[in-house]
């Protein structure tokens, strides 16, 4: 709870130093206080409780979901300085909004009442809608933010269709009697249907097949910068919410429920990794590599009751080498107008360091041993084949082999073509945002035990 | 008021809730001017609210109406976002047909 309260202070802060004409102690403070937060949330750990009548359930799972968020944003902030350098007097705005959407994603995790779920999706969505559509005379981003804001509000309206009808068959909004009241043999109808409308709506956040065609665009229009954010932050928060929550509802017992889950994971995988291999524009193809690792994570589902720990890996993994790829292109690809592959050539002759970064975060995505991302794909497969599901990993182990071509695609374009201009200036934060999150991934990847025995 | 909810029956809440989605849903998909795809919106998170009222005087609880008053801020701070987004669209290329946002694609 306290978490939260510092999050809206800092965000509230950062809003006040403007008008103080403080702008330039924005960044750094924000830091500080996000290092100082991120304290506060890990010394909960030990120390579950619940405040507010249930609204608020503080334990393990929340939170390290809460301090992987916290790491999250302190990145995108740091990366903000250089991203934002054109636009001085909007920065307050921009790390303020950030700052708010961490306050929105740790609710998400933390809720103990539906209605904290919901305020806690709406201002993580209604800031992401803003940041999607922040360069204003940009109409690719406009568009962007249009779109984003009509598929958002379009799934929001089916999750609040969703949990009025758990309201209806349950008559209460705490998770806790929901639970219990869920282990009762004569429900009505309307519950399986508000547990379907609410998992709908939240894999239209996820972006998985088949809600998952507004996510290219919006990642391809949207600032490099809120791209990084939706495909890393907004991506991890909504299937650790989904995850809870489900969890909560016990909606795994159901057969049918399973078959739902296996076919959205298998084609979610297949779809993101065939799209990806035809794109030239990067930030489209993570596009559709986040859409398949979607799938991947969904495969936690199955299992829901013993997953916790390889959910979390697998997201920390997933996003630590989605921050150190994004860190990359928004240093090639500033002030240019587009992202293709283009601009990556001959980076491996010109910046060896960076496009080392940038291969190491691919190989992590695509599942190469001594990254995170191998270890949290391993521990995936091993625990969704003890829970009988032997298809899902044949297409998951054939789906990694696919994303291995497009992930080449780029390293090959970085090392063996001829570079086509110099790139002038070694921006301080992006090289550290960049290094530091690529080290925690190879950290991870060598200890895999120091973040799966956390929520053993 | 409990004696009219016996009378008309949960379900016929239910169903008229259920038709109001369905026709905010339609609009969004068919309508192709911005401002009727909004309202649209607004018309599917207010039939919701219609439920959870009905809901809520089924239960004898007040929660549920409590939670309306958070979704319809919620809605008013929604549609401001979008009507901001809508705005600077119809600087840049003087039009709110969402026909005209095809830029993005491949």
């Amino acid at each position: 709870m306290t978490t939260l309260i510092a999050i809206i202070g800092l965000g509230v802060l950062c809003l006040i130093f403007e008008i103080f004409d403080f702008r330039k102690a924005i960044i750094p403070i924000t830091i500080i206080g996000l290092l100082a937060i991120l304290g506060l949330t890990v010394s909960e750990f030990n120390s579950p409780a619940s405040y507010y009548n249930n609204m608020l359930i503080v334990n393990r799972f929340s939170v390290s979901f809460s301090s992987l968020f916290i790491v999250l944003t302190l990145f995108l902030v740091a990366l903000s300085h250089n991203f934002y350098e054109n636009h001085q007097s909007k920065l307050s705005d921009y790390v303020a909004i950030k700052i708010f959407l961490l306050s929105g994603a740790v609710a998400m995790v933390t809720f103990g009442n539906l209605a904290m779920f919901f305020l806690g999706i709406e201002v993580l969505s209604i800031s992401l809608y803003v940041l999607a559509a922040s360069s204003r005379m940009n109409i690719k981003s406009n568009e962007a933010g249009m779109k984003y804001f009509l598929m958002g509000s379009f799934a929001s309206g089916i999750i609040l269709f969703g949990i009025c009808l758990i309201y209806g068959a349950m008559g209460s909004f705490d998770i806790v009697e929901i639970s219990e009241m869920s282990q009762s043999a004569e429900l009505p109808i309307w519950f399986p249907i508000g547990i379907v409308l609410v998992t709908i709506g939240m894999l239209f956040k996820i972006a998985a097949v088949p809600f998952h065609f507004w996510a290219p665009d919006v990642y391809e229009g949207s600032p490099t910068l809120t791209t990084a954010l939706m495909s890393t932050l907004a991506k991890v928060v909504a299937i650790a919410t989904l995850y809870k929550l489900l969890t909560a509802l016990h909606a795994d017992v159901n057969y049918s429920f399973q078959i739902v889950v296996v076919v959205i994971s298998i084609a979610s995988m297949t779809v993101g990794n065939i799209m990806a291999l035809r794109q030239t524009n990067v930030k489209r193809m993570l596009a559709f590599s986040g859409i398949s690792h979607a799938g991947f994570m969904l495969m936690t589902l199955l299992s829901l009751s013993t997953s916790a720990g390889s959910l979390l890996y697998y997201t920390t993994a997933y996003s630590l080498a989605g921050i150190a790829a994004f860190s990359v292109i928004i240093y090639v690809c500033k002030n240019r107008d587009n992202e293709d592959i283009v601009n990556f050539h001959g980076l491996g002759k010109t910046n060896p360091l960076l496009a080392a970064i940038l291969t190491a975060s691919l190989l992590s995505m695509a599942g190469i041993p001594i990254f995170a991302g191998f270890f949290a794909k391993l521990v995936l497969f091993s625990q969704t084949i003890q829970a009988g599901y032997l298809v899902v990993v044949i297409f998951a182990v054939i789906n990694s082999i696919i994303s291995v071509g497009y992930y080449f695609k780029l390293i090959l374009a970085m090392y063996t073509k001829e570079p086509n201009e110099e790139r002038k200036g070694k921006p301080f934060l992006i090289y550290a945002v960049a290094l530091i999150a690529i080290v925690l991934n190879i950290v991870l990847g060598m200890f895999p035990s120091l973040v799966l025995d956390l929520l053993a | 008021m409990n004696n009219i909810l016996t009378q008309i029956g949960i379900e016929n809440y239910i169903f008229l809730s259920v038709t109001l989605f369905c026709i905010g849903i339609f609009g969004v998909l068919y309508r192709r001017n911005a401002i009727i795809v909004f309202m649209s919106i607004e018309i599917m998170l207010n039939a919701v609210n219609l439920l959870f009222v009905a809901f809520s005087t089924y239960h004898q609880d007040a929660q549920g109406q409590v939670f309306v008053f958070f979704s319809m801020a919620v809605a008013a701070a929604e549609v401001a976002v979008g009507l901001a987004i809508l705005v600077s669209i119809f600087r840049n290329i003087g039009s709110i047909s969402i026909d005209n946002l095809k830029n993005l694609k491949g």
